[in-house]
């Protein structure tokens, strides 16, 4: 069972219906950490975490803390379970945000996030192309070039060049697009707003989350 | 590189979608919207618009569950606007599974709503839509609201960086001169607000064969094109419009 975080402010139905779309994948929806608690003393084995997310950073990560979500994701990532992050979910895992001030965030990821400078056009919103940076699971089938839909202002800057698997080219920017360590993984574009490619991946996630369960199980 | 949309737009009244020929002018059905964004989306439109034109309560009640459907159906971005004068029907219509709200008379009368849409649920799903009209004497474009039968006095350039620096995250930007002619896009215009903001527009009215698409993006420099009757009724497919823009050496997103 794969769980989707709802910290309160994102669109949580349209990446619901993505992965039943794409992968027939059943998620659960989870708002607290007391709902969490519920959900495993049911007996509830969870295979992978989402962090969906449009928003502002502060007040999504105020929303973690206050829920008691923040304590499921440490748990999930410490226990090695698949995580995505998705758009704002991505740039939660980073260590740092300048949205509105400045806030600390998850720090699974080492990096920092700011805002697109007033060169472009912000936000950096439509279909961009995707330069894979490495093969990784999370892209199979994915090809260079393929489109996938962003929507954003502040953009990723990551610490360490091992962790971005792809990027996109925003008028000579270098966004980081899809971005992992270990089994933490994040887009910055939706890919339940992204058409084939988007399903693709969230597949691909499914997919891992499948495989991670299987050897765990078998461990 | 970030490529140039091409974004189908449909009028919903009372669950269908309605042709759409000038402002003022008839309507006629052009058929179920689910049906019509799924084959949309799936022939390569980047993004759909669905405007509600019911003034009834029973017609916003069905375009509710049309947003709601097409959300759960189609796999790319949905804009929903048409008399969005509240904080509440910005939240209602994303928790019916838009991405974008579209705000024109509401955000005209109350540039508040603007702000606080932007503040509450980000920059990014917040779009203000303006419909100008060349005002021949004064040579400059007037604001028109409630489906152009009133002028506001307003410039639409400074209306358009109004509503940016309240928060808007994307301009939709309508040519009453041009729209229901199909004799091209306004291209002045286009480029004049496309120039003012720093936020993306997109150019609608007046599409009627895809040679308009490449003007709107060359010249008149905006970020996606909308149309309405030339895709409805099989005059032009958008994947003949984006083969065209392809040829052309206009950026536009392509699936394998």
């Amino acid at each position: 069972m794969i769980v989707l975080l709802d910290m309160g402010i994102g669109n949580l139905s349209s990446v619901q219906s993505g992965f039943a779309r794409s992968a027939g994948a059943e998620t659960v929806i989870v708002q607290s950490g007391e709902a969490w608690d519920e959900l495993i003393a049911s007996g509830a084995q969870v295979s992978g975490l989402v962090l969906p997310g449009v928003g502002a950073f502060g007040d999504a990560m105020f929303q973690l803390r206050s829920s008691g979500l923040l304590r499921v994701v440490r748990q999930m990532a410490r226990e090695g379970k698949p995580l995505l992050g998705i758009c704002l979910g991505m740039q939660l895992l980073l260590s740092v945000s300048e949205e509105h001030g400045s806030h600390v965030g998850l720090g699974i990821i080492p990096g920092s996030v700011t805002r697109f400078p007033n060169s472009v056009k912000v936000p950096h919103m439509g279909w961009n192309d995707l330069v894979k940076v490495v093969d990784h699971p999370l892209l199979n089938g994915i090809t260079q070039g393929d489109f996938v839909y962003f929507v954003h202002s502040y953009k990723a800057n990551l610490q360490n060049e091992a962790d971005l698997l792809a990027a996109a080219d925003y008028n000579g920017i270098v966004v980081p697009a899809v971005i992992g360590r270990g089994l933490v993984l994040g887009t910055q574009f939706h890919p339940e707003k992204s058409g084939h490619v988007g399903e693709a991946i969230l597949r691909n996630f499914v997919e891992i989350c499948r495989q991670t369960a299987k050897a765990g199980a078998h461990a | 590189m970030l490529t140039k949309r091409i974004v189908p737009c449909f009028d919903v009244l009372d669950g269908r979608v309605v042709k759409h020929v000038g402002f003022l002018e008839n309507r006629r059905d052009a058929g179920d919207p689910v049906a019509l964004a799924k084959r949309y989306s799936d022939e390569g439109a980047d993004e759909l618009v669905l405007l509600d034109i019911s003034a009834s309560e029973e017609g916003r009640l069905a375009t509710h569950r049309v947003v709601e459907e097409v959300a759960r159906q189609v796999n790319i971005p949905l804009t929903v606007g048409g008399g969005v004068s509240g904080i509440d029907d910005v939240r209602e219509l994303l928790l019916s599974g838009a991405d974008k709200v579209s705000m024109n008379t509401g955000a005209v009368r109350n540039p508040q709503l603007i702000k606080e849409a932007a503040h509450r649920f980000g920059e990014q799903c917040v779009v203000v839509a303006i419909d100008a009209n060349l005002n021949q004497t004064m040579r400059t474009y007037e604001v028109m609201i409630q489906g152009g039968k009133i002028g506001t006095g307003m410039d639409a350039v400074t209306w358009a960086k109004k509503a940016v620096d309240l928060g808007a995250g994307e301009i939709l930007l309508t040519s009453f001169r041009q729209d229901g002619t199909r004799e091209g896009f306004d291209i002045q215009l286009t480029k004049l607000i496309a120039s003012a903001v720093n936020v993306p527009v997109i150019a609608s009215g007046g599409a009627g064969k895809k040679e308009h698409f490449v003007d709107v993006f060359v010249e008149g420099h905006a970020d996606a094109a909308l149309a309405a009757s030339i895709f409805h009724f099989d005059e032009t497919s958008i994947q003949q419009v984006k083969s065209h823009l392809r040829q052309r050496g206009v950026p536009v997103r392509w699936e394998k």
